[in-house]
């Protein structure tokens, strides 16, 4: 019964695609499938935004929004409905196009920003055998729209015609090629275990049982410095707190869309969270197990309830992160990214190599941790040695 | 053959003819862009999925944007006011017709071109690095050699010349000896009450 | 026209559009434009050949393209670092400007 409740998305795709004729049958579960990514994400994006900011609110020790239920009729959801008027306020505002900007390029870069993200959700694995594609190289192909949203930064920056928006656009540029490259060595320890880029295998990989706790990853010393560092660089890539210098309001106004409004900022809007939740369904993928369940007697549970989950759970973490630290400079970040993520990364590479091959005893978990501990420790006092971090100095208001 | 490689092979030569005829430099490099999604389509319809899964990491996401940097470091995002054309315009295209005329009859023509089709070959990612790390070690090696030697270069070449002058001008001026702090303020440094 | 007639036609083709950008524009970048255009053309023609050639087991074409984007890639660069230097030398990245000998 609980495998049926499992696999009920699919057995829906099956019922629903055999009512078309035999030649037409993968388009028409292609469509379903591109139907189901569409209505589920931007759902789960607006949810987001509603947990962000009573979140943020609730962290900063005030109510977010907490009026708003369903509008025009008496449901009270207490802030809960909020995504609603901003949905509709963002439809319905004037856009306005700066008179020397280019307008095609204008046009089209919240396109482009688009495509690629949501080309991304096409090889996760959301529940037992629910990716929509199988690519073998699903991983690289990953990376690779990855790579190209970051030239609709650029489209963005420059065709406002703006000072700073063109700033924002190549801060944003730069960060996010810098960090790209922890990412993709963090995820390459993965891979060297696994032995294939294919993302159901990853996740097969992680769905075996060892006195009831699940082989993720995440359990393994290289997979938690993996882990971290991809954390952290997902952080960078989707540019939030505290990396989101190139979009922050008190540095640079709003970046590289400064110019946008209404409905293309709407755009952007929804193709940066839903970067976020690409990246952090691909960390899932890859470190904690996808769609697999962390004891062995709560695999009842359905696959895409624990996959929904776990993602939720990281975008708690991501707002939790946004409302409490502070934002890092422009030079702090760069040189975190190549100086101390870059290096941690490669040693990773290694160590996860090492674990390979010592075989499958006990001697590998000490051996591993002491040389990934000993490298971060190494690497975090050389780096901090010339900055001398004076006493903290109180000046109150008199 | 099919019309969706007609399609595609259309849009990639129309992206880069637009890509070396505009006037403005940052509409050629997307441009350029649209061309190399192009050329990465067309080796999707080939079978070769990493090739094109690369094409897009490499080009896409690297090159062009490289590109779209070296034209704003060089301030060229404006629109040239006078001619893009160079004085010998009309020689280069005349020898661009003539080379693609060649290699049309040539292909058109030739009697080593294997005629019947096979089906598609499956590669997958495993053989590609079967092969290189057994039978295409040696490129392998050499490749991350002439990256390593490309990347020291061109940070040498395009670093910013007189940073050695000015490490010298900062030596002299430290061995001058002040008397008064030169940072205003830093007096105040030490207390929090007064 | 066999499948790979039309591959090597559009090669051939987007090979004579690269040629033909980077001999007529003035400016330095664009001509580095029409060279990655020429590479990919080159590595289009290589993978036409690999899927309907008579070894494609052998993985010749495609560890020749991957090869050949690693080395575009590096060129592109160099060559790049290479306008900017000049520019920042002599304030123009006009290629009829830049053709004389002393500094």
């Amino acid at each position: 019964m609980f495998n049926s409740l499992d696999q009920i998305f699919v057995t829906a795709l099956h019922w629903l695609v055999s009512f078309v004729p035999e030649a037409l049958r993968p388009l028409a579960s292609s469509l379903v499938c591109i139907a189901f990514i569409l209505s589920v994400f931007p759902g789960v994006f607006a949810i987001t935004t509603i947990f962000e900011r009573k979140g943020i609110g609730r962290i900063q020790n005030r109510y977010g929004p907490n009026r708003v239920g369903i509008p025009f009729t008496k449901i009270r959801l207490c802030g809960f409905g909020q995504f609603i008027p901003d949905g509709i306020k963002s439809l319905t505002k004037e856009d306005i196009v700066p008179r020397a900007a280019d307008k095609i390029v204008h046009f089209l870069a919240p396109v482009v920003m688009l495509i690629p993200v949501m080309l991304a959700y096409a090889v996760l694995p959301f529940g037992k055998n629910m990716s929509v594609t199988d690519y073998d190289a699903g991983l690289l192909f990953f990376f690779a729209v990855g790579g190209a949203v970051e030239l609709s930064v650029f489209m963005a920056g420059w065709s406002s015609r703006n000072k700073y928006s063109l700033l924002g656009a190549m801060r944003a540029i730069a960060q996010m090629v810098s960090y790209e490259i922890p990412l993709i060595l963090s995820a390459v320890t993965v891979v060297m275990i696994v032995g294939s880029l294919n993302l159901s295998e990853i996740v097969k990989h992680q769905n075996q049982y060892t006195f009831g706790i699940a082989h993720w990853f995440v359990f393994t010393p290289w997979g938690l410095a993996g882990f971290i560092l991809f954390f952290i660089a997902s952080l960078a890539e989707s540019n939030r707190t505290p990396f989101d210098l190139p979009e922050a309001e008190s540095e640079i106004i709003a970046g590289y869309f400064t110019e946008y409004s209404g409905f293309k900022f709407a755009l952007f809007f929804l193709g940066e969270y839903l970067g976020m939740f690409a990246i952090i369904g691909l960390g899932i993928t890859l470190f904690l197990g996808g769609w697999t369940s962390p004891v062995s007697f709560l695999t009842w549970i359905p696959s895409y309830v624990w996959f929904l989950s776990k993602l939720m759970a990281i975008v708690f973490v991501f707002i939790w992160i946004r409302a409490t630290l502070p934002r890092l400079r422009m030079d702090q970040l760069m040189n975190f990214a190549w100086k101390f993520m870059l290096p941690l990364a490669l040693i990773n590479i290694l160590v996860a190599g090492i674990w390979h091959y010592l075989g499958a005893d006990w001697q590998r978990w000490p051996v591993c941790a002491a040389i990934i501990f000993g490298a971060y420790a190494v690497l975090g006092r050389g780096l901090m040695h010339n900055q001398k971090l004076g006493k903290r100095i109180y000046r109150y208001a008199e | 053959m099919s019309s969706f490689f007609i399609i595609t092979g259309v849009v990639t030569l129309l992206g880069a003819a637009f890509a070396m005829s505009l006037r403005n430099l940052v509409h050629c490099a997307l441009a350029m862009a649209i061309a190399f999604s192009g050329v990465a389509a067309l080796y999707l319809q080939l079978a070769a999925q990493f090739v094109g899964f690369a094409e897009i990491l490499v080009y896409v996401g690297a090159i062009a944007i490289l590109i779209v940097f070296a034209i704003l470091l060089t301030r060229s995002g404006e629109a040239p006011e006078q001619s893009v054309l160079t004085s010998g315009w009309l020689a280069g295209i005349a020898v661009s017709a003539l080379v693609f005329t060649v290699l049309g009859w040539a292909v058109l023509n030739s009697s080593a071109i294997p005629r019947q089709t096979s089906p598609a070959p499956v590669v997958t990612v495993k053989n590609i690095g079967d092969a290189l790390m057994t039978k295409f070690v040696l490129p392998l090696e050499i490749i991350g050699l002439v990256l390593t030697i490309a990347l020291i270069g061109a940070v040498l070449i395009a670093l910013k010349e007189g940073s050695q002058s000015k490490a010298d001008d900062e030596g002299l001026k430290m061995k001058k000896p002040s008397s008064s702090p030169s940072i205003p303020g830093s007096q105040f440094s030490t207390g929090g009450r007064p | 026209m066999t499948p790979l007639q039309t591959c090597l036609l559009v090669s051939a083709l987007l090979f004579a559009i690269g040629f033909a950008g980077a001999v007529t524009r003035r400016h330095a970048i664009l001509v580095l434009i029409g060279i990655e255009l020429m590479l990919n053309a080159a590595n289009l023609n290589f993978i036409a050949f690999w899927r309907f050639g008579p070894h494609p087991e052998a993985l010749t074409g495609i560890m020749f393209v991957l090869f050949s984007m690693a080395l575009a890639g590096a060129e592109a660069a160099v060559g790049l670092a290479l306008v900017i230097a000049i520019y920042r030398h002599k304030k123009t990245s006009n290629l009829d400007e830049v053709k004389d000998l002393k500094g």
